[in-house]
């Protein structure tokens, strides 16, 4: 039998639901099924590296970097975010109840080899440099790749 | 029982993380031999159960007490 495959878009840039993301996808790849994530618009904001300044930006991009969270670390919550009192509450009551936080996923999504993908389209009308995401992407990418992988998957999720 | 060759204490972490420790520790396995794990997550039952089914390992036993759950997974293939 081959090999069973998941295929997860992240569009969304929101903390919860990049949890929920991360969650299936490195529960899946513990499962022995092969995993694609590709992120999309502002889940492209999950990838960004902390503290990349890049050159030759224009003035839009700028702004859009200076606007777009700055990596995992700085998403809010989709609901009850309340300035950021909400979002800080609910990652203290996380790191409590030992639940995993979004950079620890990521990590472990790493290491066991979950593919992640970056949509070139978005980066480019965000302004999004590669060098600006993560170490350890599996490529930058279009359409095409994404439903090549897609194809292949038994489930299919748009977050 | 005999052959259990790891022990894995997942007591305190939540989902997906008792799932992801024990595939890890599973590629280390040889194939026959057992792992005990401990989880106090209470969906680490149904999953436990669920991830066995889906990669084909054999789950022996599950043992529930107040304090804590133990599983005993031995390595199939």
């Amino acid at each position: 039998m081959a090999q069973e495959r998941v295929s997860i878009i992240v569009f969304s840039g929101e903390l919860d639901k990049c949890l929920a993301a991360f969650i299936i996808g490195t529960g899946a790849a513990a499962s022995g099924m092969e995993v694609d994530m590709f992120f999309t618009f502002w889940g492209l904001s999950v990838l960004r590296k902390k503290g990349v300044k890049v050159k030759g930006k224009s003035f839009i991009e700028k702004m859009f970097g200076m606007m777009l969270p700055k990596g995992a670390d700085n998403l809010a919550l989709s609901k009850m975010h309340m300035l950021g009192m909400g979002t800080n509450m609910m990652k203290e009551v996380m790191k409590k109840k030992k639940v995993a936080s979004l950079p620890e996923l990521i990590e472990i999504a790493k290491q066991l080899g979950v593919n992640l993908y970056a949509c070139e389209m978005s980066m480019n009308v965000l302004g999004l440099k590669r060098e600006e995401l993560i170490d350890g992407l599996k490529g930058v990418v279009g359409v095409a790749t994404y439903l090549e992988n897609a194809s292949k998957a038994q489930i299919t999720l748009f977050i | 029982m005999a052959n259990i060759t790891k022990k894995l204490d997942a007591r305190g972490l939540s989902c997906p993380m008792p799932i992801v420790k024990l595939s890890q520790i599973m590629k280390e396995m040889n194939i026959g031999e057992i792992v005990e794990v401990l989880a106090s997550d209470p969906s680490f039952i149904p999953d436990v159960e669920a991830w066995c089914r889906k990669t084909e390992q054999k789950l022996i036993e599950i043992k529930e007490s107040p304090e804590e759950i133990r599983a005993y997974i031995q390595k199939t293939r």
